[in-house]
């Protein structure tokens, strides 16, 4: 976590030597997108459910401090019992002294991209505890020691053949199986004996009703109402940013997360938590860990109104290609791009680079976050900080400098076409001009449009 | 106190004052509710079946399930039956309940923890038959929540199709943790 983590160009310079992969994963997301568009079509509304959910996010930040009283005190009244983490290192430590009180040594966790930016598993395996993630994609990347690289599609890097490999190795399926059918039934069969034996069971939240105290968990596979109903502790972990106002809202937002996330009109369950089980208990664990910092930048606030349904990273061009490992951060693709700063500008500074500014991001939000808007700001925020590499600083001011001034501009451009008639190499050359790596510059023309301008039909 | 230290820095750093925007109530252009609700729930991985006020429901689930041996029936099933299997949720092979509305637009099924007996049920049995009365079903999720307005019960899940997932290379399995199949009993008036 200390060490710098490779950057994303470099990380997604090796992605891309599996050509036929890359091509698969492209493919793959953007299909879902595909299947987005089509059933977002459907709805003639959706453009005003947009503006509501955005507008009713932009409220809830405005009064966040009330609204997380209210739901504290709603959920208390409820027989929850809530807990707050100023941080990650809080976060976990408040999760683990739970486990302790109960001495549980059988933890089922549904997904929650919460416990990955808090480094949840790696903390309480320190402690001698093992978590079992419940969610299918999830326990693939599990047992194959790797973080999840899309928040709602955590395997999505992996074919087939390989999980058939990892579950050869960890569950005993046949080898050189590969059927989808045979081996998610195989982790059925061994993650159903884990929910029968789970002490305790670890959720995430997509949405907190701040009126009720209630949280609102989605999934498809039934796994965090599994785990949740079969142990005898129930720990949601959320950010502050989970917040809504009233129940109400649920149904700006349950008609939207699921058809923008996977094409679905709804997911197969929407459980609402008000109150524990009778019998057992119920903890909410309230995260900051940066948010509060977020909610100060002016520029950057508005990230925080993001329900993690990941259809900016099916459409960005750069994220399918380059897969989301090569933005080592729990959150990848565009909107981890814009959070990860926050977190750490020195570590992320490689990440708001990682896009090219087309903006298809911004127009598939839900919630309509201006992604590519708050990307173009980061690096500037980046620069002037000191995070960017030397090379590309230094480069960018002598750019800023030449295209200030019409003379330096037109100087320059007559020397490189020259140079380049003379020297092709120097932009063809792939260590000295790394935006050439995939791509071939045409041959320099003579002269510019203005030269030839002044002499073919410029009367002045 | 991290409370305190959260509480102060979101006071501190918040933006001024947002209005909270009227909801819009947006209709529901279907007037086919029954139609609807199939065609949604069948794209989920579900079914429907369509029966009159009255009409025993038993023989009907019986034929849906020829092979299952433990099925706890909490509608028209009788109490000692149902006290006896729920002593091994984990072995049942289909669960009936009440659902108390119907989602058109996405074939949801609200279900309380009162119909669900136990939480644990609707998700722990092999298969899952929900019934719903049809003057119960709304167009969309604002005439849901409308029509649920302020009950707020203990616990309560949307259901919309059997358990399903899509992890491994995008390739739909039905049957994820939960049930592996999901029947509904549109009870007509």
């Amino acid at each position: 976590m200390h060490t710098k983590p490779i950057p994303h160009a470099e990380a997604a310079s090796a992605f891309l030597e599996n050509k036929e992969r890359v091509q698969w994963h492209d493919e793959t997301l953007w299909f879902v997108r595909y299947k987005r568009d089509k059933i977002v079509n459907e709805i003639p509304e959706w453009e005003q459910l947009r503006d509501l959910a955005s507008q009713i996010k932009d409220h809830t930040l405005s009064q966040l401090d009330q609204y997380l009283g209210q739901f504290e005190a709603a959920a208390i009244a409820n027989g929850v019992t809530v807990h707050w983490a100023a941080d990650a290192a809080d976060h976990n430590r408040i999760v683990h002294s739970i486990l302790a009180k109960h001495k549980a040594q059988k933890i089922v966790k549904s997904k929650s991209m919460l416990t990955e930016e808090c480094h949840l598993n790696e903390y309480l395996e320190t402690q001698g505890i093992e978590v079992v993630d419940t969610d299918l994609g999830e326990r693939i990347v599990q047992l194959n020691k790797e973080m999840p690289s899309h928040i709602v599609l955590p395997a999505i890097h992996i074919k087939k053949e390989e999980v058939g490999e990892i579950f050869h190795q960890h569950l005993g399926t046949e080898k050189g199986a590969s059927d989808p059918l045979y081996l998610a039934l195989a982790a059925r069969e061994h993650l159903r004996q884990k929910f029968l034996a789970a002490d305790i069971a670890i959720t995430g939240v997509n949405f907190a009703v701040a009126e009720t105290g209630a949280i609102v968990v989605c999934t498809n596979e039934g796994n965090a109402d599994l785990g949740a109903h079969l142990a005898k502790v129930h720990i949601a972990c959320m950010g502050i940013e989970k917040l809504i106002p009233r129940t109400e809202h649920l149904s700006v937002f349950l008609r939207m997360l699921a058809r923008n996330a996977t094409g679905q009109n709804i997911t197969a369950y929407s459980s609402h938590f008000r109150k524990p089980q009778p019998g057992s208990e119920m903890h909410i664990v309230i995260v900051d860990n940066g948010r509060t910092t977020q909610l100060g930048r002016e520029a950057f606030r508005n990230s925080l109104k993001c329900i993690r349904c990941g259809a900016c990273l099916n459409t960005c061009p750069v994220y399918r290609r380059s897969g989301g490992h090569s933005y080592h951060n729990a959150t990848a693709g565009p909107i981890g791009a814009i959070l990860a700063p926050n977190l750490d500008m020195r570590k992320n500074a490689d990440l708001p680079f990682a896009s090219t500014l087309c903006g298809s991001c911004t127009d598939v939000c839900p919630v309509k976050i201006d992604i590519h808007n708050q990307l173009y700001q980061w690096r500037q925020v980046l620069t002037q900080e000191g995070h960017v590499p030397a090379a590309k600083a230094a480069g960018m001011k002598v750019m800023a400098g030449v295209l200030a001034s019409p003379a330096r501009y037109s100087f320059a451009g007559k020397w490189a076409r020259k140079l380049l008639r003379w020297f092709p190499s120097l932009a063809l050359n792939k260590t000295f001009n790394p935006w050439a790596k995939q791509r071939d510059l045409p041959a320099p023309p003579k002269e510019s449009f203005r030269e030839w301008y002044q002499k073919n039909g410029g009367s002045k | 106190m991290s409370r305190e230290k959260i509480l102060a820095a979101v006071k501190q750093n918040k933006p001024a004052p947002v209005p909270l925007p009227e909801m819009l109530s947006f209709a529901y252009p279907v007037t086919d509710l029954t139609a609807a609700f199939t065609a949604a729930i069948t794209k989920a991985g579900g079914a429907t079946n369509i029966v009159k006020k009255g009409q025993p429901l038993t023989p009907a689930i019986k034929a849906l399930f020829p092979d299952a041996q433990r099925i706890a029936d909490f509608i028209e099933g009788d109490t000692t039956t149902n006290a006896a299997l729920l002593q091994q949720p984990a072995l049942l092979d289909v669960v009936v309940l009440k659902g108390q509305l119907g989602v058109a637009e996405n074939g949801a099924i609200w279900v309380t923890d009162k119909d669900c007996v136990e939480r644990v049920l609707p998700f722990i049995t092999q298969h899952l038959v929900l019934v719903i009365d049809q003057p119960t079903l709304v167009g969309n999720m604002h005439q849901a929540y409308a029509v649920m307005g302020q009950q707020n019960p203990d616990y309560g899940v949307f259901i919309a199709g059997p358990s399903k997932t899509a992890d491994i290379e995008q390739s739909l399995v039905i049957g994820a943790h939960g049930p592996r199949s999901m029947q509904v009993f549109i009870v007509e008036p």
